[in-house]
């Protein structure tokens, strides 16, 4: 079996003062090649420690994570990441961000650069290859993330919060970028995402995880990631099975934060 | 207690000096005020620009809204350099900005001699106020008539000079004669006659103090004119001072300057990334950085001469020391600072862990390095000086040190001068170098 095997994770760690903290309890899960989920969940539901185990960040303190049947044992190329903000390469130009993992692999230079210039082109930024990173804007600097990801050609690309820094015309344009990314190259990806709409539109899968020990609380199996690659997103959006659905999720989540204040407060007095 | 109440006096003699600055303080400032009047006039003459920041309602606060005003600074340097020369009677400046410059040249006042019998009797005497270094001719005078008998006396412009005026009376101090007064001014022990251009004295043996005007201007052996400094600067270009060229002693201290650092900084940044990178060596590390960062460098002088005497070996090793804890504790900032996504993204992009450091931790550190060279360069310009005021045969602090015991004021203002700007001139090449080299800084 090709794809991303998560098989029983927990994670505890020990704090300073001597308690300990309970991220993760028994999660697992089976990712086919070429699936995109998100995932979506109250602060503290663990969602990114799970996607740093996956990534190989993190050592899980039980269970294990295959990738096409191998265990994972820290970072490596066939897992790409692309993160908030903040993580690109600010003293190389856009394309030495967009080619430095075939540049560490040592790839032929002019191979690269033709891996390069077609990503490039793809995410539209064939005019600004050799802008400096701090000349974008926030949207362009995400569309070199997701470029500079897609050049190592990874197996699963992990994505934390992507569009969580950008306003609300730009993170729409890239939603459609990240569906036209994922149907033309194939790509498993996991979405780690705090908006309820971002995980419908995206999720080809919907996880929805809960607090306290961080759980998988449900999960859906959308129709919307692929009715929105190529058409007008806010079509998707008005869809009634996705307003439904919406509205569904955001009660689950209201009254997960409802009950994480409730036990605050109950503690407090 | 006792401490105490030293600590009160010496306080209260503080304060008195700085009250006594005050005036001067205020005068300066409301001479700014008038400048910046007199600007905004020119200004309203001039055709006004309509550039994003003059259509600003709100400045006052608005910080970005605060420029340097490069006319501010040209006039305040120019003020400097008119204040300087008013004070100095300089050639540069047109007569009447001049302070009253002290008296040189001839007056004449009489005396009125009394013995012991109450006889008074009138004698000219000639003063000739010379400036030092210049030997004045007495001129013959007549001895006159009655028997206090004229004098002539020759007087040091800015000192003053004692008028033993019974030399060549007939009723001398020992027969019991007395001066009474002054040209008909009465004259005792404690009060002086002011004559304009002199003040003549009674010192407690009956002679006579005869004082010149001092004026307002600066004795030269104070504060030399700054033509005379630039005269001075071209002289020592030609013939050097105190057997090296000029260019020699500045050299030699760049050269202590560029070495120290460059060896600092070789020690310092792996030593920094070291302690960047891993806990062990930031442990053993950190007592001795956080001991020896505080420890003025200047305070090392003493033990560097006593092991390694006063060459170059003592100042080159001095900044060393100086360089040394600055660069480990900036490489170190460097590190700390990168952003763990950075390092993530890398790792994620399949890089090694040489390949993070080359690609990833050197570059991210860069801009923390140069600011702590920035900082390094300075901090080791002013310790290599002062460690020639020290100790030196060469150098530019040795050259003030030297010319301020030989009184050449002029060589030790030419050498202030000279040290300020290069000390500049090593900052706005480091601030080129770093907009040149990493101009990623503060954009991450």
């Amino acid at each position: 079996m090709s794809g991303l095997s998560i098989d029983n994770i927990s994670m505890r760690f020990d704090l300073p003062d001597g308690g300990s903290v309970q991220a993760l309890r028994d999660v697992s899960l089976d990712l086919e090649a070429g699936e995109l989920m998100s995932v979506l969940g109250p602060s503290g539901c663990g969602k990114t420690t799970l996607l740093n185990i996956i990534a190989g960040f993190l050592t899980a303190t039980n269970g294990q994570i295959l990738l096409n049947r191998e265990k994972i044992d820290g970072p490596s190329a066939e897992r790409g990441m692309v993160f908030q903000q903040g993580a690109l390469f600010e003293w190389m130009n856009v394309r030495d961000n967009v080619g430095f993992g075939p540049r560490m692999k040592g790839v032929n230079p002019a191979k690269a650069r033709e891996t390069v210039d077609h990503l490039l082109n793809i995410v539209g930024l064939q005019d600004f290859k050799e802008k400096a990173i701090y000349e974008l804007s926030g949207g362009m600097q995400q569309r070199v993330a997701l470029a500079r990801c897609l050049a190592n050609d990874p197996d699963v690309i992990l994505m934390d919060e992507p569009l969580g820094a950008l306003d609300a015309l730009t993170r729409e344009k890239m939603q459609s970028l990240v569906l036209k990314l994922w149907k033309e190259t194939g790509k498993t990806i996991i979405l780690i995402t705090h908006s309820v709409e971002e995980a419908l539109l995206l999720g080809e899968r919907l996880l929805v995880m809960a607090p306290r020990p961080g759980r998988i609380h449900k999960e859906y199996r959308l129709p919307f990631a692929d009715l929105g690659v190529g058409a007008d997103l806010r079509e998707v959006k008005k869809h009634p099975d996705y307003v439904e659905k919406r509205e569904e999720i955001l009660e689950m989540i209201w009254n997960m934060e409802e009950e994480i204040m409730g036990r605050v407060e109950a503690k407090g007095i | 207690m006792s401490v105490l109440l030293g600590l009160f006096e010496e306080l209260v003699t503080i304060v008195t000096t700085v009250l006594l600055a005050l005036p001067y303080l205020a005068g300066y400032v409301v001479f700014i005020l008038l400048t910046l009047l007199l600007w905004r006039v020119v200004k309203k003459s001039l055709t006004s620009k309509k550039d994003f920041g003059s259509l600003k309602t709100v400045t006052f606060g608005d910080e970005s809204a605060v420029s340097s005003n490069f006319a501010a600074s040209v006039v305040s340097v120019v003020v400097i350099f008119v204040i300087w020369g008013a004070f100095t009677g300089s050639a540069l400046l047109p007569s009447f900005l001049h302070m009253p410059a002290a008296f040189e040249g001839e007056a004449e006042f009489y005396y009125t001699a009394e013995n012991e019998s109450g006889l008074q009797d009138d004698a000219l005497v000639r003063v000739i106020v010379h400036v030092v270094g210049v030997d004045a001719e007495l001129p013959q005078i007549e001895a006159g008539d009655g028997f206090a008998k004229n004098d002539a006396v020759a007087v040091k412009a800015y000192r003053s000079g004692l008028l033993k005026w019974d030399a060549n009376d007939e009723e001398t101090r020992k027969t019991g004669a007395r001066v009474v007064a002054i040209d008909g001014e009465p004259i005792v022990f404690g009060i002086d006659v002011d004559l304009g251009d002199i003040r003549v004295a009674l010192t407690q043996k009956g002679t006579l103090n005869v004082k010149p005007d001092t004026g307002l201007q600066m004795e030269p052996i104070w504060l030399p004119a700054p033509e005379d400094v630039w005269g001075r600067l071209t002289e020592i270009i030609t013939t050097g001072f105190k057997n090296y060229a000029l260019a020699e002693h500045l050299g030699f201290s760049l050269f202590r300057v560029v070495v120290g650092f460059l060896l600092g900084a070789m020690v310092g940044i792996p030593l920094g990334y070291a302690m960047g990178l891993s806990n062990w060596f930031r442990g053993w590390f950190d007592p001795i950085v956080e001991f020896m960062r505080p420890v003025p460098p200047l305070a090392l002088i003493p033990l560097v001469i006593i092991w390694f005497g006063i060459g170059e070996v003592g100042k080159v090793i001095l900044l060393f020391l100086a360089a040394l804890w600055i660069m480990a504790i900036a490489a170190r900032a460097g590190v700390s600072g990168v952003r763990i996504s950075k390092v993530h993204a890398a790792y994620s992009l399949g890089a090694s862990k040489l390949q993070i450091m080359r690609y990833v931790i050197v570059p991210n550190s860069l801009p923390e390095i140069f600011t702590g060279a920035r900082v390094a360069m300075g901090v080791c310009w002013g310790t290599v000086v002062a460690a020639e005021l020290v100790a030196a045969e060469k150098g530019a602090g040795m050259m003030i040190m030297v010319a301020s015991k030989f009184q050449q004021t002029d060589i030790v203002i030419l050498g202030i001068i000279l040290i300020g700007v290069i000390g500049f001139g090593i900052d706005m090449l480091m601030r080129w170098a770093e907009r040149w080299l990493v101009p990623w800084k503060g954009r991450g």
